[in-house]
C-alpha cells in the first residue's frame, strides 16, 4: 500500500451560521477529485458538515483538521466551548441544548450527533466541561 | 488534443477550425471547463462537454454550428412526422396563426405534425407515481434536459442516482405516435419520426442517449433552419388559408418546457425551478453538500427561461415565454372542461407506455476524479496545489487554459506546460531561464504565428507607441 497521505485545517467560528459548510464543501471536492466513491463522499460530508454545525452552534470556536490515506479520512474537530456534560444523553435522538434563536435557523433539532453517528465508519467523541470538546470522525473509503 | 477515449462522446456542437479565430470567449464561458485554446484554435475536450451551447451564444465568429440531419432524410419514409415543441409556436409574430404554421410544416413534406408537449399529462402522472415510490432518494432531479443530465455525471456523479428514471415527453409522445400509427397498420419501419429541437443538447439526447440504448426518433431537425423554411412559405402565401392549428394542449402541456413548468405540477412535497447552467450548478453544489433540506422535486434546466432560451430558438425569449403564457391561459378560456382537453390523446394508464417509458441507469462519468488509483490522485492533487500557488491567479486565459487552477490541472495531466503562463515566462526571463525567442515560441503555440507575426501591425503598433 501506497503511503501518500494528505492534511489540511479549517477554522470554524462560533455563531458564524452564514458562513458554514465551507469545509464540508472543500473536502467533498477532494474526495471527489481522489475518485472516493460517491456514498462514501456523501457520509462523510454529512458528518461533517452536522459536527461542524454543532461548533457553530454550541462553541466558540473551533478547529478542523482533516487527514486523508489511502484507505480512509479522518477528520478531527476540536473546539472551545461549554463541553458536553453528558455524552451519552447529547447522542439520543431528538435531545438538544441549543437556544431558542438557534432552532429558528433551522438548527438544533437534536438529530445532530445520531446523524454523525449513521454516518461514520468510527465516530468517538470527548469532551470536558468548560473547556471544550473533541469530535473525531472516520471513514473508509473501501469497504 | 482530444483524449483517446473522447469518441464515445457525441456532441452536437462543433466547432469550424477555418472560421475560428481563436479568440477565447468559448473557452472562458463554458461552465465545465471543456475548451483550450492550442494553436490559434478552439479545442473541445469531448468527455467534459455536456452540450449546453453556452460556447455557441458567445462565438463572435459563428464557428460554433449545431449539426443537424440532411433535411432530405424524410422522404426515406413513407410516413414523416414532424415532432414539434410548444416553443416553436412562439417563434412567429402574432400575427401568424398557428393554423398556419401547421400547414406549412405540411407543406414542406411531412404528413403528420404533433406537438411534443402531447405526452405531458400523462408523464407527470407518472412522475407524481415516481415521487411518491421513491421518497429516500431526495431530492429527485427532473430528467428533461439532457444538458443537466450529462452536466450531472460529469460533475456531480455522486447525485447522479437522483435523476427520475423515465423518458422525456418528446419520447413520450414519439412512442405513442409510433404504436398508433403502426396501429392502423402503416409498417414501422415506413414511420420516420423527426423531432423538431431548441437546442443542441436535444440532439446529443437522440444521438447518443443515457439510459437507453437507441432513442424512439428518426432525426433531429433545427428549429432555426425550420423556422426559415416556414417563414419563407408564409411569406409567399397570397392570401391566408383558414386551416386549423394544432390539437388542443392543455394549459400545463402548453408551458411544460418553460420555467416552473415541471415543479408547479409535482403534488408531492416541495419543488423547485431553477434555470440557466450556473444558476444549476451553484445550486447543486449546494444538494451535493446536503445543505439543501426538503426539497422534493427539482425541476433544472440548462438555458435561461428555459428552452424558450434555446441556442436554435430565433425568437427572443422572453417574447416567448409571454407567447405560450398568453396560448395557454385562452387554452384554458375555451375546452377547458372536456375531458380530452385535461388529459390529452394519451390514456392516463396506456400499458404499452408505461411498460415503455422507464429508463436504465444515470451512470456517472466524473470529470473531476484526477487518477483511477487513488495514491497515484493524491500525488497529482498535491501537485496541482503546488503549480497553482506559483500562478497569479488573474484567470487571463494566456496560456490557453480557462483559469490558472485549470493550468495546473493540465500541467499535472501533461496537456500543458507551466512555461504556458505568461507571468512565469516573465519570471524566468529575468532570471535568464527563459530567452525571448523561447516565449515567443510558447505563444505561438497557443495562439498561432498570426497573432504573433512580427511582421503584422509593426507600423501602426509603432505609431500608436
Amino acid at each position: 500500500m501506497s503511503s501518500e497521505k494528505m492534511h489540511f485545517e479549517y477554522r470554524v467560528e462560533g455563531g458564524n451560521f452564514s458562513e458554514a459548510g465551507y469545509p464540508s464543501s472543500q473536502v467533498k471536492k477532494t474526495l471527489k477529485q481522489l475518485n472516493v466513491e460517491g456514498n462514501v463522499i456523501k457520509r462523510t460530508v454529512v458528518a461533517l458538515y452536522e459536527a461542524e454545525v454543532n461548533i457553530v452552534a454550541h462553541a466558540y470556536r473551533g478547529v478542523i483538521a482533516v487527514d486523508i490515506d489511502t484507505e480512509k479520512i479522518i477528520i478531527t474537530l476540536t473546539d472551545e466551548g461549554p463541553g458536553i456534560a453528558d455524552i451519552k444523553k447529547a447522542m439520543e435522538i431528538g435531545y438538544s441544548t441549543a437556544t431558542p434563536e438557534v432552532r429558528e435557523m433551522g438548527f438544533g433539532a437534536g438529530m445532530g450527533l445520531s446523524n454523525m453517528n449513521t454516518n461514520a465508519d468510527k465516530l468517538s467523541i470527548t469532551s470536558e466541561v468548560g473547556t471544550g470538546t473533541i469530535v473525531e470522525i472516520m471513514n473508509y473509503f473501501h469497504k | 488534443m482530444e483524449r483517446k477515449t473522447d469518441n464515445q462522446f457525441h456532441h452536437a456542437l462543433k466547432f469550424r477550425e477555418d472560421l475560428c479565430i481563436g479568440c477565447s470567449h468559448c473557452m472562458n464561458i463554458c461552465p465545465t471547463e471543456a475548451i483550450r485554446v492550442s494553436h490559434g484554435k478552439a479545442q473541445l475536450h469531448a468527455n467534459r462537454c455536456v452540450d449546453c451551447g453556452e460556447c455557441y451564444r458567445v462565438c463572435p465568429v459563428g464557428a460554433i454550428i449545431v449539426e443537424q440531419d440532411d433535411f432530405e432524410n424524410i422522404y426515406k419514409y413513407n410516413t414523416r412526422v414532424a415532432l414539434i415543441p410548444s416553443v416553436f409556436s412562439g417563434q412567429f409574430p402574432d400575427s401568424v396563426s398557428s393554423g398556419e404554421i401547421l400547414s406549412a410544416v405540411h407543406e414542406l413534406g411531412f404528413t403528420h405534425v404533433i406537438e411534443v408537449e402531447e405526452g405531458v399529462e400523462f408523464l407527470n402522472d407518472r412522475f407524481n407515481e415516481y415521487i411518491r415510490e421513491n421518497q429516500a432518494k431526495k431530492p429527485l432531479i427532473s430528467p428533461f434536459c439532457p444538458a443537466v443530465v450529462r452536466l450531472i455525471q460529469v460533475k456531480f456523479p455522486t447525485l447522479a442516482g437522483n435523476i427520475i428514471l423515465l423518458k422525456a415527453p418528446v419520447d413520450v409522445t414519439a412512442l405513442h405516435t409510433r404504436k398508433e400509427l403502426t396501429d392502423q397498420g402503416i409498417a414501422s419501419e415506413d414511420i420516420g419520426i423527426f423531432y423538431v429541437t431548441p437546442c443542441a443538447a436535444k440532439i446529443v439526447a437522440v444521438k447518443s442517449p443515457v439510459g437507453e440504448e437507441k432513442s424512439v426518433i428518426d432525426g433531429v431537425i433545427n428549429m432555426n433552419y425550420l423556422y426559415n423554411k416556414i417563414f419563407k412559405i408564409l411569406r409567399q402565401k397570397k392570401e391566408k388559408s383558414e386551416v386549423t392549428g394544432f390539437s388542443h394542449l392543455s394549459e400545463k402541456s402548453i408551458c411544460w418546457s418553460l420555467t416552473h413548468g415541471e415543479s408547479g405540477h409535482m403534488t408531492q412535497g416541495r419543488s423547485l425551478a431553477i434555470d440557466e447552467i450556473n444558476n444549476v450548478i451553484e445550486f447543486l453544489e449546494k444538494v451535493e453538500n446536503e445543505e439543501i433540506d426538503g426539497i422534493d422535486f427539482l425541476e433544472l434546466r440548462a438555458c435561461d427561461e428555459s428552452c424558450a432560451g434555446g441556442i436554435l430558438c430565433p425568437g427572443n425569449r422572453f417574447m416567448t415565454v409571454d407567447k405560450l403564457r398568453k396560448r395557454a391561459v385562452k387554452s384554458g378560456d375555451s375546452k377547458g372542461n372536456t375531458p380530452e382537453s385535461k388529459t390529452g390523446k394519451i390514456s392516463m394508464n396506456d400499458p404499452f407506455l408505461l411498460e415503455n417509458i422507464p429508463l436504465g441507469p444515470v451512470l456517472p462519468r466524473s470529470i473531476i476524479k484526477l487518477d483511477d488509483n487513488m495514491s497515484e490522485a493524491m500525488i497529482k492533487m498535491k501537485r496541482i496545489y503546488e503549480l497553482n500557488r506559483v500562478l497569479p491567479q488573474v484567470d487571463c486565459g494566456i496560456c490557453g487554459s480557462p483559469t490558472c487552477k485549470a493550468l495546473s490541472e493540465d500541467v499535472v495531466q501533461n496537456q500543458a506546460s507551466i512555461k504556458q503562463c505568461i507571468f512565469v515566462q516573465k519570471i524566468l526571463e529575468q532570471n535568464d531561464k527563459m530567452d525571448m525567442q523561447e516565449s515567443i515560441q510558447i505563444m505561438k503555440s497557443i495562439w498561432s504565428d498570426n497573432k504573433l507575426d512580427q511582421n503584422s501591425l509593426k507600423d501602426e503598433i509603432n505609431e500608436i507607441n
